[in-house]
């Protein structure tokens, strides 16, 4: 009895932060995105700097129509939500924010593989709607969802293999144990690699060629409406809170700070994690789209070998080391 | 508390004959259902536990997908089900504690062999609702050679491994260090050599994209090359594992 309610408990403090986080990461977006032009953001919604305006943004999202194209696959075209959102849903459970078996959802041996793995699915979503939606300009976008995967899921496996290599475990958790602040020099090549691996396979911008609003209005998500669409984003919100997670906990030592006080580990991870997410949020708003050529161009002949020299330099200094 | 191993080996024969597409997936799906209830026999028929049952269940699942892929006549759906069968053997994996091998199933066929396929259908052409020409001429060849190669599998391995056994509760005889270990210390060779093999295929795909690139529409014939695989999930015979490596270079190439 008491396994089942831990286990329960567990699984709904991952599902809690699955609903708060995302919302916490676009409001915060609306906001640095407005200062950073200039602009003030929302600020009725809720009062206070508009704090509830995503609260406003789902209740008009769940008064809307939810429209089914006449020439759609319906079932798949109504499934393809779905499939996008709990590849993350999964993920997040295997995150450790604190040092110990308390502060995971779920210890994963191979966790690194788990999360690499899951994370792949959800574009799966995103190639469903393409297709599904009868919409030539979905279709495109699930096109260059897809070239988009394959090109930048290979940085991203080599990026992470780079600091298995280094800990020798694919443990999430036994990696930042084994954690030690020179690793952040010596890992930072690879750790930008999976950065921006991971950016590209979430379509944020710069990567955002799939969903190019000036060319093919909003890709692979052009046909959904009302609530749907509203998991489309919410995906899309919660990959950067899953991204930003890994990265502190592969690269950036999760718990380990400078004066770390025990108790306050996790404190620590979501630190580097909020500082990712508004990274992320800063390259928005920073750089212009990438071309289609110019995207593959930066994987193949750029991430790609960054990534491999990294393995080498890991091997090299892990020889030199033992 | 421990599983035919019999079911372990017709898994693994399952990872090895998922590199043959649809058809055989199913097929095998069918004997990995067969060969636990022969599991659920031996080691006490009216006990069975949780996770015999599990694992049947699961099976039963993935035999029907992956039957399903084979006989839909939509294209992309049949891609789709082939989703459903590849996580179904992951799920089996993962019951008979081959953690490191199912999360590696999940990322190579679901996240990048489907990824490929459904990128060469779209890329050519994936109508929504039935294709009257998905079907073959062949088809009574190809069930004959696909039941012909799953009995033989079915064969070879249960009676290899009848008196194995799986302890499922002693520590995971999957993990990923026992895993590593038997890989790289009792079969580096096999490793080896069949990595040597996916080089040549990758050269091959190589050389063949750079041949097609001296004509001007060399991206579209290199994926043109695709709709030859795509239809393995109807009619069951070709291999995607190197397929799958071969459309990755044109990618490559159409980024020069």
């Amino acid at each position: 009895m008491n396994d089942a309610l831990d286990v329960a408990l567990r699984l709904l403090v991952v599902f809690v932060v699955f609903l708060t986080f995302p919302l916490i990461i676009g409001q915060t977006e609306h906001k640095v995105m407005a200062h950073m032009q200039g602009r003030l953001g929302p600020m009725y919604a809720g009062g206070f700097h508009g704090w509830a305006q995503l609260v406003a943004d789902g209740v008009k999202f769940a008064q809307k129509e939810d429209v089914v194209p006449a020439g759609a696959d319906r079932r798949i075209f109504q499934l393809a939500p779905a499939v996008a959102l709990l590849p993350y849903l999964l993920v997040l459970l295997a995150i450790p924010i604190g040092p110990g078996e308390g502060a995971v959802g779920e210890v994963i041996d191979a966790g690194v593989f788990f999360v690499l793995a899951v994370m792949g699915v959800g574009v799966l979503g995103s190639l469903m709607a393409g297709w599904a939606s009868a919409n030539k300009f979905s279709l495109l976008g699930g096109l260059r969802t897809a070239a988009q995967l394959l090109a930048y899921e290979l940085p991203m496996l080599l990026a992470a293999a780079s600091v298995a290599m280094a800990a020798g475990t694919v443990s999430l958790p036994g990696i930042v144990d084994a954690f030690e602040w020179w690793w952040l020099p010596w890992q930072i090549v690879g750790a930008i690699v999976f950065f921006v691996a991971g950016l590209a396979e979430l379509q944020r911008p710069p990567f955002d060629m799939p969903v190019a609003d000036s060319e093919i209005i909003f890709g692979a998500y052009t046909e959904y409406t009302g609530l749907r669409f509203a998991l489309f984003l919410l995906a899309e919100y919660a990959g950067i809170v899953v991204l930003c997670g890994l990265t502190t906990v592969l690269f950036l030592g999760g718990w380990h700070g400078p004066w770390g006080a025990d108790g306050l580990g996790w404190v620590w991870t979501l630190l580097k994690t909020a500082i990712l997410a508004f990274v992320v949020i800063w390259l928005r708003v920073t750089y212009p789209r990438l071309r289609e050529d110019q995207l593959q161009k930066l994987s193949w002949t750029l991430l790609v070998p960054l990534a491999l020299a990294q393995i080498a330099l890991t091997g090299v200094v892990k020889v030199v080391n033992s | 508390m421990s599983l035919a191993a019999a079911a372990a080996a017709t898994a693994t024969v399952a990872h090895a004959a998922t590199t043959a597409a649809g058809a055989t997936v199913a097929h095998t799906a069918t004997t990995a259902a067969g060969a636990t209830t022969t599991a659920a026999d031996t080691h006490g028929f009216l006990s069975p536990t949780g996770v015999e049952i599990a694992f049947l269940l699961v099976g039963l699942v993935t035999l029907g997908a992956a039957i399903v892929s084979v006989t839909t006549r939509q294209l992309v759906h049949a891609a789709l089900w082939l989703v459903v069968a590849l996580g179904g053997l992951a799920v089996e994996y993962l019951l008979l504690t081959a953690e490191f091998i199912a999360w590696v199933q999940v990322l190579i066929y679901v996240g990048s062999v489907v990824v490929l396929l459904l990128f060469g259908l779209m890329l050519t052409r994936a109508p929504i609702g039935r294709s009257p020409d998905a079907d073959s001429g062949n088809r009574w060849v190809a069930l004959t050679v696909a039941v012909a190669s799953a009995a033989a599998l079915v064969w070879v391995v249960v009676d290899a491994f009848r008196t194995t056994w799986i302890d499922l509760d002693g520590a995971a005889a999957g993990s990923t260090e026992v895993t590593g270990k038997a890989l790289f210390q009792n079969w580096v060779l096999p490793f080896e050599a069949l990595s040597v093999l996916l080089l040549a295929a990758l050269v091959g795909a190589i050389v063949l994209s750079r041949k097609a690139k001296a004509n001007p529409p060399a991206v579209v014939t290199s994926a043109a090359n695709e709709p030859a695989d795509n239809e393995t999930p109807a009619s069951g015979t070709a291999a995607s594992g190197p397929a799958a490596s071969g459309t990755a270079d044109p990618e490559k190439e159409g980024a020069r």
